[in-house]
């Protein structure tokens, strides 16, 4: 997972205001706000890293609040609103290497068919508790994984690694960290 | 000096003579004995399924898988007592499948009756386990607009929902007295629920210190924040649209009385409704006050009825 796109800055246009959601744009083209990925970007990043069906998110508006946060929002609504919160944290873009959010993965992600790890139940409990986990295995993409365990008849993706030189990093933020028992 | 009260109802400190608040709503139940016994025994663990992110039945396999022992909720086909724990260290949790969620505070959400595609208000949000519950109602779809005037209960409510996957969510930080539409491009809502702050007396047996600091002040100004978040809502629903009143408190101040405010204010009406629920009617009379006769429409959900916590619930009809 080598992919370093950015959307570009670009003096041009309309500087990104922080403190409201705003759609984002359909297309590259239909960009009015420097810097700001467009639905098309995020849908394509989405199947290009993790193979997943772009049909998933046709119910969904994609929203930028604060700097390069993007929101999933089941609805639509009018373009900017200032509220708390609009739906769900799905990535963060506005930086080399776009990142998933875990809430985004463990919802949209169990029907992804690249770039998935998966873990033993001793490795999945670490990783869960946000430890760091040693696998040369690995012989795909290197960047932010979807980890996952065998869980009740399937796969169930639970959170974002990062992969590199052997080495899966849990991303896990604190507040979501939990000791777990090892499933066999 | 504070006076405390422990959840055997004896006080604490030197005001002995100090009554049990619960003291005051015996007058109320069928069985005083049944009622105090309930209130001293801690609540099971229940859960609440997340469709949202998986069925019933897978996180029961998961459950099984875990070794967690469970038991179906008869009257709630999404809720499951556990057996020992609290769910907060399995994984069905950590997936987000399922919610730690008292039994009876699933209940005014299903009173509700959300459909996918509408526009609902959940007045008093934090920390959402009533709000994610309205979202897994809906399938996700239409908007729940998530209001609260407690910017640290709202990012609970935050966290609750992004563990959840819930996506139809708005957040709003406003006070529900006077609540702006202003932000959407709506101006009413289809249904509103006002699951409203209150004096939590109901709540003695998951938190053994509800009634410490209890007083009759507090319930009467509480009562007043009720009665202006509840007009409120009233006022943003559309004519013929469903709000709902709960409460987990006995006090008829914050309940009934509440109720006959607004049959008495606002464009509306008691609607009676069913539940598989044990229940006990509304009072009509509390003290010297005399309440609207609808009340007796309205559900007391007492703990030793379906052995939860205590509970208040009312349907209303937005008449204009």
């Amino acid at each position: 997972m080598t992919d370093e796109r950015r959307v570009p800055e670009d003096e041009s246009l309309e500087d990104n205001i922080g403190q409201q959601f705003d759609r984002l744009p359909a297309t590259p083209d239909d960009r009015t706000v420097s810097g700001r990925a467009s639905r098309k970007e995020i849908v394509d990043w989405w199947v290009e890293q993790y193979d997943v069906n772009p049909k998933i998110f046709d119910p969904f508006t994609f929203w930028e609040k604060g700097a390069g946060k993007i929101w999933i929002f089941g609805d639509d609504t009018s373009s900017p609103i200032e509220v708390e919160g609009l739906g769900m944290t799905v990535m963060r873009t506005r930086q080399r290497h776009w990142k998933p959010t875990m809430s985004a993965v463990q919802r949209f992600a169990q029907h992804a068919n690249k770039n998935v790890i998966e873990l033993s139940g001793e490795e999945a409990v670490r990783f869960a508790q946000g430890e760091n986990i040693q696998y040369e295995a690995w012989d795909g993409d290197w960047g932010y994984l979807i980890v996952a365990h065998e869980l009740a008849g399937s796969l169930a993706p639970i959170g974002v690694g990062l992969y590199l030189y052997g080495e899966l990093r849990s991303t896990v933020p604190k507040g979501r960290r939990e000791s777990l028992d090892t499933l066999e | 000096m504070a006076v405390g009260v422990t959840r055997n109802g004896q006080t604490t400190g030197p005001e002995t003579s100090c009554m049990n608040p619960l003291e005051r709503y015996a007058p109320l139940v069928d069985d005083r004995d049944a009622f105090f016994a309930a209130c001293e025994r801690p609540l099971p663990s229940v859960v609440r399924v997340n469709p949202i992110k998986a069925p019933r039945s897978r996180v029961c396999d998961a459950f099984d898988e875990e070794g967690v022992g469970y038991e179906p909720v008869t009257w709630n086909d999404s809720l499951l007592r556990l057996d020992e724990r609290g769910p907060g260290t399995t994984w069905p949790y950590y997936h987000g499948w399922i919610h730690g969620q008292e039994e009876v505070s699933a209940f005014p959400a299903t009173v509700l009756d959300p459909q996918p595609g509408e526009r609902v208000w959940d007045a008093c949000a934090a920390p959402g386990s009533k709000t994610t519950q309205l979202s897994a109602l809906m399938d996700d779809t239409g908007i729940v607009v998530g209001n609260d005037n407690n910017l640290g209960r709202l990012s609970a409510l935050r966290h609750n929902a992004e563990r959840l996957g819930v996506t139809n969510l708005v957040v709003t930080h406003q006070d529900g007295r006077s609540f702006s539409l202003k932000p959407f491009d709506f101006d009413e809502f289809d249904r509103a629920l006002v699951d409203a702050p209150c004096s939590c007396e109901g709540t003695c047996r998951k938190n053994p210190t509800a009634l410490e600091g209890w007083t009759l002040n507090h319930v009467h100004g509480v009562a007043g924040v009720q009665k202006g978040i509840l007009s409120r809502a009233i006022q943003a629903t559309k004519p013929g649209g469903t709000v709902v009143y709960s409460t987990c408190t006995f006090a008829p101040e914050e309940n009934e009385a509440v109720i006959d405010h607004v049959l008495e204010n606002e464009d509306c009406k008691v609607v009676p409704f069913e539940t598989p629920l044990e229940t006990a009617p509304g009072v009509t009379e509390w003290e010297d006050e005399t309440f609207d006769p609808a009340v007796t429409d309205t559900h007391r959900v007492y703990p030793h009825f379906n052995d939860t916590g205590g509970f208040y619930c009312a349907k209303l009809e937005v008449t204009a």
